[in-house]
């Protein structure tokens, strides 16, 4: 039974990271069917900017901030200029590309992935980088027969935090309806009076930032990073996106949720070499008996 | 217009027997029983929203019913798949024009031809001599069609930059070219000007005497209503509330505008 | 009439581009006679992503169906030629067929419960099937696949006595041998009911299905003729390269056939040849520019995608540019 949690819990910090970057993928995809295949490379820009942040600026934040506030520091540098990225990449490579529809949007999008991992590269080197060791106090908490480290809870306790105030954000204020009515149809939702270039602006604000954030916290969980981490959490936040249902904003938060949970069940209790065949499995096979995802998408085809 | 009693000397061609569609809560086909004659042209009107093109997507193999049946010169094609429907004999048109945008005129009829060619993936490599006779055959076909609705000039432009009212006509070449025994159009006269609507009753009625085919249409313009059916539908909300002669229905039509005036918010 | 039937066809393709088919051709054969080793394995590469280039474009560029994991059907060709050669000591070339067989036969058992998915949700679909492969064989069930470092110690394909394919020159006229009869075959197919059929159902499926054309069957076709072509394009890889690895089977060069297929432009088979080029050559003659590269090689892919959406190459209707497909904005209501 403990096994069976530590594993939920595994599973539920990992998937929350695919939530957090499937949320701007499902955002530019609902809005301009474009899969953005440089949201991955946005999350490991953000995960090297917090690198640098901690590691050569470790000493001046640390002793002006302290621990914690060198952590959030990393996280807003590099959500800021991951943000910018995100605003740059969207003038430069996608904006001339819309009227040409949307298969040309896709290998724009594959260069613009492309330059930017190689940028990474050219910048920070081909090789693994290192988040420092004791950011979090490495302390392991026993709840009954549950072991738990102190960095699970304070990154689980993040993620949930961004979740949940992009979840109020998205289902509870104008500006989330606005966003939301304009996944469903953009045309309409700008004769409504809904500024369109206002929530593009912020969905590629926000959601490279949030990939960002979470960038710097995958750095934190597995100390570990490689420039070419951003195509696999891309793909499987990818599907997360398409598991919540197209345009489904919340859907793809669960959607990440339950793929980190069903990945871990399967490395745990399947194998874990085989982990990702696993939950690619249980992805066609929903996909089959509810061919709109999961939670559906809102759009329905007249004939 | 033709005779009249053509309803009790003609064979029927496409029957409903309790027609019901539901999408999730709502029901927009219920229990509708209808019959179409052969060569006749017959009307289905109503409000917006009555079902008529749900009735049409049952019969051409669109949707499958949750009640009833249909039957197509005597055989049941309920829940059949569109293209055995088509090479059965029934061909459509779509309330939006449903075009191949980026294909040649020609090539948009030359579709129509492709559930009549019976050659395979060898025979298209190693062009045997029964596909270049198909092949011919189609060619034969749609060039034909194409002049019948006499936009010969446009065979090789591309559909999507002709006239709206070509269009239209274009979609009917396409469905003409299956070599259909039931035409059935949704809303063929949608968009098109007075004279383009006046060549249109012409050439349908013109198709009926020189062709062995029959015409379902729904339609929203009473002048081709009147002016050229043999027999009108009427639905409400799914349900058929009236048929008859185009001259009955006109005068329950009254009856009809005022239920539908009531009705509109 | 019987003069327009003539005209679609080897006659049409080639009728207004004859001198430039023939200095290609004479170009083509006389290349390897000049250049060292080095630069014929180039064009043989080149060969290889023309090849698998044709094989997507059958899916993506003439149906319309959006497969990112062609690169599955890739390795089941190479993975059959290699397993089957190295523990059962088949020939190659009769492995050929077989390969073309195995993929084509994965294809269609895979496809077949999916086919109906629409665009995006395939397209996931796709990508998951690609990385199923990839991951199966990385982790070598049954200890068939050799795991990460895959199968070695593959044969030439040979007809027996002396006719064996085991210098570049011989692999550089192979490869693009069945390159050429590759692109035969797809343009018999393309002026044919069967290519007209593909082509209705990338414009508009219902209407396709409405006009007669039997949509889950030919979009099935595609695949299963798309994954075949691919494992042919396995087979002769594996042979050439004498082993194959799990790493040269990945979502990347899924995402390179798709760009083959888009930069040089759907449903055109010239197209597909430059896009070819452009993938296999473009890493080579930016060699200098070390790290550089690859940034080059993202920019121009976006400003490819700027400049040319409809590809390099845009597949013709009747003298009139295709670039306009890709835009999906409806412009019929004019009033």
């Amino acid at each position: 039974m403990e096994v069976f949690l530590e594993q939920f819990i595994n599973g539920l910090t990992i998937g929350s990271f695919y939530a957090l970057i499937a949320l701007g993928y499902s955002m530019v995809y609902g809005i301009l069917k474009l899969i953005n295949f440089a949201h991955g490379d946005f999350f490991t820009l953000g995960s090297y900017v917090g690198y640098t942040v901690l590691v050569f600026g470790s000493a001046v934040v640390t002793t002006h901030f302290g621990l914690w506030g060198g952590l959030i520091a990393a996280m807003i540098v590099a959500a800021a200029c991951v943000a910018f990225m995100g605003v740059v990449v969207e003038r430069a490579a996608y904006r001339p590309i819309y009227p040409a529809g949307r298969l040309p949007a896709v290998v724009s999008a594959l260069g613009a992935s492309i330059f930017i991992q190689n940028t990474i590269m050219v910048i920070w080197g081909p090789r693994y980088q290192a988040y420092p060791a004791s950011l979090i106090p490495n302390i392991h908490i026993q709840i009954g027969g549950l072991h738990i480290t102190m960095l699970q809870i304070v990154i689980l306790a993040m993620s949930f935090m961004l979740l949940g105030i992009l979840y109020w954000i998205i289902q509870k204020t104008t500006f989330g309806a606005a966003i939301r009515a304009t996944a469903l149809d953009k045309d309409t939702a700008s004769l409504m009076g809904i500024d369109f270039n206002k929530v593009i602006f912020f969905i590629f604000t926000l959601g490279p930032a949030l990939g960002a954030i979470t960038g710097v916290m995958v750095g934190m969980y597995y100390r570990q990073i490689s420039f070419t981490m951003g195509w696999n959490y891309g793909l499987k936040a990818f599907t997360a996106t398409i598991l919540g249902g197209i345009g489904n904003l919340p859907g793809a938060m669960f959607g990440g949720l339950i793929l980190g949970v069903l990945e871990m069940f399967g490395a745990a209790y399947i194998s874990a070499a085989w982990k990702d065949v696993f939950v690619f499995l249980i992805l066609i096979l929903v996909l089959i008996f509810r061919p709109t995802g999961l939670f559906g998408e809102k759009v329905a085809e007249k004939v | 217009m033709v005779d009249s009693d053509l309803r009790n000397t003609q064979p029927i061609v496409l029957e409903t027997k309790n027609l019901t569609k539901v999408f999730g809560g709502l029901t927009a086909v219920n229990a509708f029983d209808s019959h179409v004659h052969k060569g006749e042209i017959c009307s289905l009107i109503g409000p917006n929203g009555a079902g008529k093109t749900t009735v049409f997507n049952a019969v051409t193999g669109i949707y499958t019913p949750e009640k009833g049946h249909i039957i197509f010169n005597g055989s049941y094609i309920t829940g059949h798949k569109p293209h055995h429907i088509v090479a059965a004999g029934i061909a459509r048109t779509f309330q939006n024009i449903r075009l191949f945008p980026n294909m040649t005129c020609l090539e948009n009829i030359m579709a129509g031809q492709h559930c009549r060619i019976s050659s395979g993936l060898w025979g298209a490599v190693l062009r045997s001599s029964r596909q270049k006779q198909e092949e011919q055959e189609t060619r034969n076909v749609a060039e034909s069609r194409i002049r019948q609705i006499r936009l010969w000039d446009y065979r090789h432009e591309l559909a999507k930059n002709i006239a709206y009212g070509s269009q239209r006509m274009l979609e009917i070449a396409r469905a003409l070219a299956t070599n259909p025994t039931l035409l059935v159009l949704d809303e063929p006269s949608s968009g098109l000007n007075p004279k383009e609507t006046e060549d249109l009753m012409e050439f349908l009625t013109g198709l009926i005497n020189e062709e062995d085919i029959t015409i379902l249409l729904i339609e929203h313009d009473m002048n081709v209503v009147m002016g050229i059916s043999d027999w009108v539908i009427v639905m409400d909300e799914g349900k058929k509330i009236a048929e008859g002669r185009p001259e009955q229905i006109y005068h329950n039509l009254r009856v009809i505008e005022a239920y539908l005036g009531s009705d509109d918010g | 009439m019987i003069e327009e039937t003539k005209r679609m066809g080897m006659e049409r393709f080639f009728g207004s581009y004859q001198s430039l088919f023939f200095i290609t051709m004479t170009l083509f054969i006389i290349y390897p006679f000049m250049v060292s080793d080095y630069y014929i394995d180039v064009a043989f590469f080149f060969g290889i992503y023309a090849l698998l280039g044709l094989s997507l474009n059958i899916v993506l560029g003439e149906v319309g169906l959006f497969d990112l994991g062609h690169a599955g059907f890739y390795a089941i060709g190479a993975y059959t030629t290699a397993i089957l050669n190295t523990k059962f000591g088949v020939p190659i070339l009769i492995l050929l067929p077989v390969s073309a067989l195995a993929a084509a036969l994965f294809a269609y058992l895979v496809c077949s419960p999916i086919i109906h998915l629409r665009g995006d949700y395939l397209c996931i679909v796709t990508i998951g099937m690609g990385e199923i492969v990839r991951i199966a064989l990385i982790n070598n069930p049954f200890d068939l696949t050799g795991g990460p470092n895959g199968v070695y110690g593959i044969d030439f394909p040979s007809l027996g006595g002396p006719f064996v394919i085991d210098s570049s020159i011989e692999y550089y006229f192979l490869i693009w041998l069945v390159v050429a009869l590759s692109i035969y075959g797809l343009i018999r197919l393309q002026h044919s009911h069967i290519g007209r059929a593909w082509n209705y159902i990338r414009e508009d499926e219902v209407a396709a299905g409405a006009s007669g054309v039997d949509v889950r069957h030919y979009k099935l076709l595609a695949f299963v003729l798309g994954a075949a072509l691919a494992g042919v394009a396995g087979n002769i890889y594996a042979s050439k390269l004498m082993c194959v690895s799990p790493e040269s089977f990945s979502f990347w060069e899924s995402c390179l056939m798709f760009c083959i297929v888009l930069i040089g432009g759907m449903g055109s088979i010239p197209g597909v040849l430059i896009g070819a080029a452009f993938i296999s050559l473009f890493p080579e003659i930016f060699r200098p520019f070390a790290m550089y590269r690859m940034l080059i090689f993202g920019t121009v892919m976006i400003l490819m995608m700027m400049f040319r959406p409809g590809g390099a190459w845009p597949r013709k209707r009747s003298g009139i540019e295709f670039t306009s497909f890709l835009t999906r904005k409806d412009r019929r209501r004019d009033g």
